[in-house]
């Protein structure tokens, strides 16, 4: 990693960081949607400089583009500008036990990374982001999905369909009456 | 990289984001005075020969102007929102190759790269509708917020019949197989489909539901005043120019064209061809304007979801088909 890539990840990883702090800590639902973008944005940037375009570009197209946009959406209209959310909702021990549940994730994550051999293998690294490289190509991408990894894809757009079913019913206008609808 | 690449690559930057500027700038002219021509009027031809000086006094106008802050307005958000419409324009020039070899950046996902930054334009509207603190360009935001999200997946749809036949992300490559064939004429359905949701998306009339001036005033710039407000403008037309090149690119093949100057001068006839098919794309759009009356909301959205996101499916089935079956 050369000295921009240092510089251009330490910049990507602190906003990626103030993103998710500030998501969870503003008291105003869109600022807090502002915040998770500004994060989106940041994960985009971290998986350019891990030679993903395609997922960096998937990343800000779906989740930034289309699914923020459609929350931005719904919270519109319910929030206006400068309105602040003061009222806490807590459970009993919430902020001990979400404490301990950081600490335990944190140290199953770096565990982990250390049982990869991530903090021990330099000489791999060259050979690793070359295999990278050629795994998230977009033809790469395409084959795996539609081989490889068939099933779990055609689950998935099962799951998707059975949520957009979901939503047209609950969307659709109940028909009381055939003579109400034609006026 | 030696300094030399990156002193020349700091220069093509420059010249491209100037001559863009300035496009731009006198795009507002040629389109007062072009809708005029089409409604049997003169148009600004006032300050300077042919009102050649009139974008300059605008521009000159619009940066004494007072700055007029709603009270109810979100000031963070308020100011975020014309910086994110500008930059978003202006970073997609950065992947389109105007020339064989005068280019940015050749990125091998270029295309996914314009749709995700042009998706990210979309939250300047959005975002100043809403932090306005005022009622019109609260529903011009969430029109817009509709409008969007519907046309961008037709554009992206219409797309991938491009992508297709080139076998590449990569619209340096894409170009370069448009060599023999212009992609506009095998891809003819993706073409139109493109051209509409292009207009859509970049809020033209007769998509220009979030600024309908009959409803919703100005719709979401209805509280900018002054550079903010002008910020806006400048986004909306630099939107013109991308849909303008991106089309060229896409489906009028690019730079490809008679060497008119000789053999030698090949970059520079390359140059006119880009720069006279953009400008042909874009005089379609002012003449768009000029014709076709507004649609009304629930039609808007009808016509995206039923009519051309159907079209552009059946572009890609047929595309795919020919592709998988036939070659």
């Amino acid at each position: 990693m050369n000295v921009i890539e240092l510089i251009v990840f330490i910049a990507a990883a602190a906003l990626a960081l103030i993103g998710a702090a500030g998501m969870v800590m503003s008291r105003n639902p869109v600022h807090s949607a502002l915040f998770l973008i500004a994060n989106f944005f940041a994960l985009a940037v971290i998986f350019l400089l891990l030679s993903a375009p395609v997922l960096a570009a998937l990343q800000v197209l779906v989740y930034t583009g289309a699914i923020m946009v459609l929350f931005l959406f719904i919270i519109f209209f319910f929030i206006q500008p400068g309105q602040k959310h003061a009222y806490v909702y807590s459970l009993p021990w919430q902020t001990f036990f979400s404490g301990i549940l950081v600490i335990v994730l944190i140290s199953v994550l770096v565990l982990g990374l250390y049982m990869g051999g991530v903090f021990t293998a330099e000489e791999h690294v060259q050979s690793a982001a070359m295999k990278v490289e050629e795994l998230t190509s977009p033809q790469a991408l395409g084959s795996a999905l539609f081989s490889r990894y068939l099933l779990p894809f055609e689950l998935t757009s099962l799951l998707l369909l059975a949520a957009m079913l979901g939503a047209v019913v609950l969307a659709r206008k109940e028909k009381r009456d055939d003579r109400e609808e034609k006026n | 990289m030696s300094v030399i690449e990156v002193v020349w690559m700091v220069a093509k930057i420059l010249i491209v984001f100037a001559v863009l500027l300035l496009a731009m700038a006198y795009l507002t002219l040629v389109e007062r005075r072009f809708v005029a021509w089409f409604q049997w009027r003169v148009g600004p031809n006032r300050v300077g020969p042919l009102g050649l000086i009139q974008p300059i006094a605008d521009g000159v106008k619009l940066l004494f102007k007072q700055e007029l802050i709603p009270a109810k307005a979100d000031k963070f958000v308020y100011f975020l929102a014309p910086a994110i419409t500008l930059i978003a324009a202006f970073a997609i020039i950065s992947v389109i190759p105007i020339t064989e070899h005068f280019y940015i950046a050749d990125v091998n996902v270029a295309i996914l790269l314009v749709l995700a930054i042009s998706s990210l334009g979309t939250y300047g509207i959005i975002l100043a509708g809403w932090s306005s603190g005022s009622k019109y360009p609260l529903v011009s935001g969430l029109r817009a917020c509709a409008q969007m999200i519907s046309y961008e997946l037709a554009l992206g749809f219409a797309v991938i019949g491009v992508v297709l036949m080139a076998g590449t992300f990569s619209l340096h490559e894409i170009v370069l197989g448009q060599e023999r064939i212009w992609y506009f004429i095998p891809q003819i359905l993706g073409f139109v489909v493109f051209l509409i949701a292009g207009v859509a998306e970049t809020n033209r009339a007769p998509f220009d539901m979030p600024e309908c001036e009959n409803e919703l005033v100005a719709g979401y710039h209805t509280e900018y005043s002054a550079m903010k407000f002008a910020m806006f403008y400048l986004g909306e037309y630099v939107a013109i120019i991308n849909v303008g090149m991106l089309a060229t690119v896409l489906f009028l093949g690019g730079w490809h064209g008679p060497a008119i100057f000789g053999a030698g001068l090949v970059g520079l006839a390359n140059l006119f061809w880009f720069l006279l098919k953009t400008c042909a794309v874009i005089f379609f759009f002012i003449w768009l304007r000029a014709t076709l009356p507004r649609f009304r909301y629930d039609q808007l959205m009808r016509f995206g979801w039923m009519v051309l996101l159907p079209l552009a499916l059946l572009n890609i089935i047929i595309t795919a088909g020919i592709k998988a079956f036939i070659q």
